[in-house]
């Protein structure tokens, strides 16, 4: 196959894989989307193989077919409830992958660049290996703290702002460090000279990053992660991006930036849908503490009415529509395969009923439809937060399954709350609110729901999966 | 301890304090009953039902007075009722709960407190949320709201409801409620259900909300400053000139149009506000009618006439002001409640003894007469039942949410990304610009294409994403058949690491996709 052909292969595949993109668009399309993306991906793998420079058959027949079967084994296993945690270790793959290559590139001894070009391979190297490499650790605590094996709380450390420019600076003066180690004048010509001081100074700014990486995820609440994975996915695009550029492939820079404006449009929605600025989830936390104290000024905290299965029951025969808003704590208890009887059930006795979901619901973006899906609710009965906010106040009964602050009334209604101003389903419009929870604990941004407390607010405790099988049986 | 429930004596009124299943419910508290023979005849309700109830049944009210120690009764003792001084009967030491508006009827309160009886007034019952359960004047509104509405298609000689029948097309009638208070509320949900087009007004600002809550249009005033009608305890206050001169204009320019008005406007201790002048009457179609529930209190319509249906040329006018006696059943289920409910505030053991608790706040505004001594009027409540404006304005005013920087932050950035642009070019090789072009195209390719994906399909988005950012695989294809050993290793390593990602991210967001379906 001649470089021509291969280029010719590559166009096809990157055409093939805006489509898979465009296909995700829908669910009718999405399958299609999905086929596209595996098409460009063989195209892609088969036409670089098939390069010339290219001999290592054995080598590649082994480590395509084993990382291929671990992949197949990881997709058939995972329960959708930990999507999540399934796409966060993906993206660490991704992100070591780019710094292998990226050591692999700068150390190929047939590599003969000189000069303007020299440079700028190298920042390219540089900066593939530093994105890959906070890539890779991000994810990997990303992983960490969903799976439950890290503490999800956000590590807060003192001067963690210092430590952050810290690491920032000493990374650029690395970079000149690094630019200086390439030969000049007459040794110009012979690009390996200077390469074993380079390597040091690269796996320097490595674990640095790695640092880096560490630290910016751990610093992150749980209730942020969407925006997490979001960002971590915007990176491993920039990743590959930057590979693109270092190995001089318009294919990885395509797909890379793709992936990478995906993920920075994904990072942009779960920020507003926080209202929340990018910069200050990054930083790290619930930001500073609010100014004032969060419940001041608040209505009167009341007391919470409990309720119990069979009344919920009851309260769902009588009403004519019914609105469902499930949250993480929907996840935690598996409770979606219940859920999605009672939405049957209900149906059948013709209750018109429908899910309500916000945008940071969960800890991925649509981790939640994913999960109704997987529980074969059908999609169409699945509303957006913009969707349903205004039917809320015409709705007879709202169920709140594992869900807090994103039903939280002081969101809109207490300018002195943490989570002022983020938008949030209005279900206490309703005429009658449940709430499933475990306890009267807050959610993760640590503010009082005064939803709890409302008149016609009654809460349902107990595990969601238990709860909710406790109000089927008595359907 | 001991109550007794005697028959109402005064001309017309069909409502009992107490039926059959109150009363099972005060003797769980440990009371016993007794009621006079036929009390509740009027409201359909024989003797023999209260005695299966366990309620001892008297002859006379003489005998009930005399036996109990708490007396339930709808209207205040009449010192000159039918059997004789209601007042005088009652013996000292009686508790007297019923409606009593110690305001109104200062001296029963003097021939009450002469008497060293202990009197509760249900229309004294402070409005704050704790005491909604027996407040009685609500329910009693809540019924007269919903009558009001009955009585006035009883008189309007037309559907409520628009038709398009084989014999013609009837238009809906047009009905304007006045207040928006409980009567108010109740008579928008009746014309509302009976099919009417309903509008309504209220000086209360709050109110809009809960009009069309009910499914009527709130009438905006056309008034420039910001005046708030609320007053104490959720009722309205007395408005300025202006105010009233805009209202006025409102109804004048309403009368013309609407077919029913049904007037509900009160201002504690005060003369009804004449809302409904003669001219607007007169301006009204003919058929139509107005429903005065204010005609106790010299009427919103100064043409109406207290308990009587007349007509001023073409318009019906309804002035009754025992509408809800004229639902005896349903008033006496109702008030008999809120007793029952107050009961249950004063025995707060279950135990039968009876605990005039001064410091309870519900029980110290209810209580107007105690042991001769007379207590009303109570401090002021401090709670308002409606909430105060106060935190109306902050839902009014939502907060402005985080904006990442207007048209000048856009310009800015434009201006610095086409400086970026232009300072890569001057310095960077052709070939590289090549590749940055590509870069830039895709980066603006994924934009447009990721924006269209919708939100449900978020999660599967990722993962292809990820599934595809694992193209990285091509550059460690190409650095495997290097000739150095360690390139070599770190080439296979990516390219195993990079094809898990691969193949899971695909096979996974099949397997997410199949689970979607309609």
């Amino acid at each position: 196959m001649n470089e021509g052909m291969i280029t010719s292969a590559y166009i096809i595949a990157a055409i093939l894989f805006i489509l898979s993109l465009s296909g995700l668009s829908k669910q009718e399309t999405a399958g299609r989307g999905n086929q596209f993306g595996i098409a460009g991906m063989a195209i892609a793998v088969l036409a670089t193989i098939m390069n010339s420079d290219v001999n290592a058959y054995g080598v590649l027949l082994v480590t395509i077919g084993v990382g291929g079967g671990i992949g197949a084994y990881l997709a058939r296993r995972v329960e959708m409830t930990q999507m999540p945690e399934l796409v966060a270790i993906l993206h660490s793959f991704v992100g070591l992958a780019a710094v292998l290559v990226g050591f692999a590139t700068y150390l190929d001894p047939e590599s003969n660049y000189v000069g303007t070009e020299r440079t700028i391979h190298d920042v390219e190297i540089y900066l593939g290996v530093l994105i890959g490499a906070l890539t890779f650790t991000g994810s990997v605590i990303a992983f960490g703290k969903l799976s439950g094996k890290v503490t999800s709380k956000a590590l807060i450390l003192p001067g963690r702002h210092m430590l952050n420019i810290g690491i920032g600076v000493a990374c650029a003066i690395l970079l000149v460090l690094f630019l200086g180690t390439a030969p000049e004048g007459a040794a110009a010509a012979d690009a390996s000279i200077g390469k074993g001081a380079g390597t040091f100074i690269l796996i320097l700014m490595t674990l640095l990053a790695f640092a880096f990486g560490v630290h910016m995820v751990m610093a992150i609440g749980g209730a942020d992660m969407p925006v997490v994975i979001s960002m971590l996915n915007s990176y491993s695009g920039w990743a590959a991006a930057a590979t693109g550029f270092m190995l001089s492939n318009d294919l990885l820079i395509i797909v890379g930036a793709l992936v990478g404006s995906s993920g920075a449009i994904l990072s942009y929605i779960m920020c507003r849908a926080m209202n929340r600025k990018f910069f200050s989830v990054i930083m790290g936390g619930w930001g500073d503490a609010p100014k004032g104290p969060a419940v001041e000024g608040e209505e009167e905290q009341g007391e919470a009415v409990a309720i119990n299965a069979d009344e919920v029951a009851q309260l769902c025969k009588d009403a004519e529509s019914v609105v469902i808003v499930p949250g993480y704590g929907m996840a935690v208890a598996h409770a979606q395969h219940p859920v999605s009887e009672l939405t049957q059930k209900l149906k059948a006795a013709g209750i018109n009923v429908r899910f309500a979901i916000h945008p940071v619901a969960g800890r991925m973006p649509g981790h939640m439809n994913v999960l109704l899906a997987e529980a074969n609710v059908p999609y169409d009965l699945v509303l957006e937060m913009d969707e349903i906010n205004e039917d809320l106040s015409s709705t007879d009964v709202v169920i709140v399954i594992g869900a807090n602050d994103i039903v939280n009334p002081a969101a809109l209604e207490n300018p002195n709350s943490p989570i002022a101003g983020m938008p949030v389903l209005e279900v206490w419009n309703a005429k009658q609110v449940i709430v499933s929870k475990r306890s009267m604990a807050t959610g993760y941004a640590g503010v009082e729901n005064p939803l709890f407390f409302r008149e016609n607010t009654r809460m349902l405790f107990g595990d969601a999966k238990e709860s909710v099988n406790g109000i089927l049986a008595n359907l | 301890m001991l109550i007794g429930v005697p028959t109402e004596t005064f001309a017309g009124e069909k409502r009992v304090a107490m039926t059959p299943e109150t009363a099972t419910h005060i003797q769980k508290m440990g009371h016993t009953l007794c009621v006079q023979a036929g009390a509740g005849r009027a409201s359909n309700i024989a003797d023999d039902l209260y005695r299966d109830a366990g309620v001892e049944v008297l002859d006379t009210a003489v005998a009930v007075y005399q036996k109990a120690d708490i007396i339930l009764k709808v209207r205040a003792p009449d010192p000159s009722s039918s059997v004789g001084d209601e007042v005088a009967m009652l013996k000292a030491g009686t508790i007297l709960i019923s409606f009593i508006w110690p305001a109104q009827n200062e001296d029963l309160m003097k021939a009450l407190s002469g008497q060293k009886v202990t009197a509760m007034a249900m229309d004294s019952v402070p409005r704050i949320s704790r005491a909604q359960k027996l407040d009685a004047l609500s329910s009693m509104a809540n019924i007269g709201g919903y009558r009001a509405v009955v009585e006035a298609a009883n008189q309007f000689g037309r559907f409520f409801t628009g038709q398009i029948t084989a014999a013609g097309k009837v238009p809906p009638a047009k009905v304007l409620v006045i207040g928006a208070g409980v009567a108010g509320l109740a008579a928008i949900g009746a014309a509302r259900g009976m099919g009417a087009m309903v509008r309504a007004f209220d000086t209360r600002p709050e109110a809009a909300e809960q009009v069309e809550s009910m499914g009527a249009d709130f009438l905006m005033l056309d008034f420039k400053e910001d005046e708030d009608g609320a007053g104490e305890g959720g009722y309205a206050k007395v408005m300025s000139k202006e105010f009233i001169d805009a209202e006025m204009a409102l109804f004048r320019e309403q009368a013309k149009e609407v077919d029913i008005i049904i007037t509900t406007a009160l201002i504690p201790g005060r003369d009804a506000p004449e809302l409904i002048t003669t001219d607007m009457v007169e301006s009204m179609k003919p058929g139509s009618v107005i429903v005065d529930l204010a005609a106790e209190r010299g009427g919103n319509c100064k043409l109406t006439v207290p308990n009587e249906v007349t007509k001023h040329g073409e318009v019906t006018l309804i002035g009754y002001t025992d509408l809800p006696s004229r639902m005896a059943a349903q008033s006496s289920q109702l008030y008999g409640t809120n007793l029952r409910h107050l009961l249950a505030d004063l025995t707060p053991e279950k135990d039968g003894k009876v605990n005039v608790n001064m410091d309870d706040e519900v029980i110290r505004g209810a209580t107007v007469v105690n042991a001769g001594e007379i207590t009303w009027p109570p401090p002021a409540p401090k709670l308002s039942a409606a909430p105060k404006a106060a935190p109306k304005p902050v839902a009014a005013a939502p907060v402005e949410p985080v904006k990442t920087g207007g048209l000048g932050g856009t310009a800015i950035a434009a201006i610095v990304g086409v400086v970026a642009i232009l300072a890569v070019g001057s310095v960077a090789p052709a070939d590289f610009m090549s590749h940055f072009t590509v870069f830039v195209l895709a980066c603006f390719v994924g934009y447009q294409v990721v924006w269209s994906v919708t939100p449900a399909l978020h999660t599967p988005l990722m993962s292809v994403t990820n599934a595809i950012s694992g193209i990285i695989v091509v550059g460690a294809l190409l650095q495997v058949s290097s000739g150095s050993g360690l390139v070599v290793f770190l080439a296979a390593f990516a390219t195993l690491i990079a094809s898990i990602n691969i193949a899971g991210g695909f096979l996974v967001t099949q397997r997410m996709l199949k689970m979607f379906r309609k």
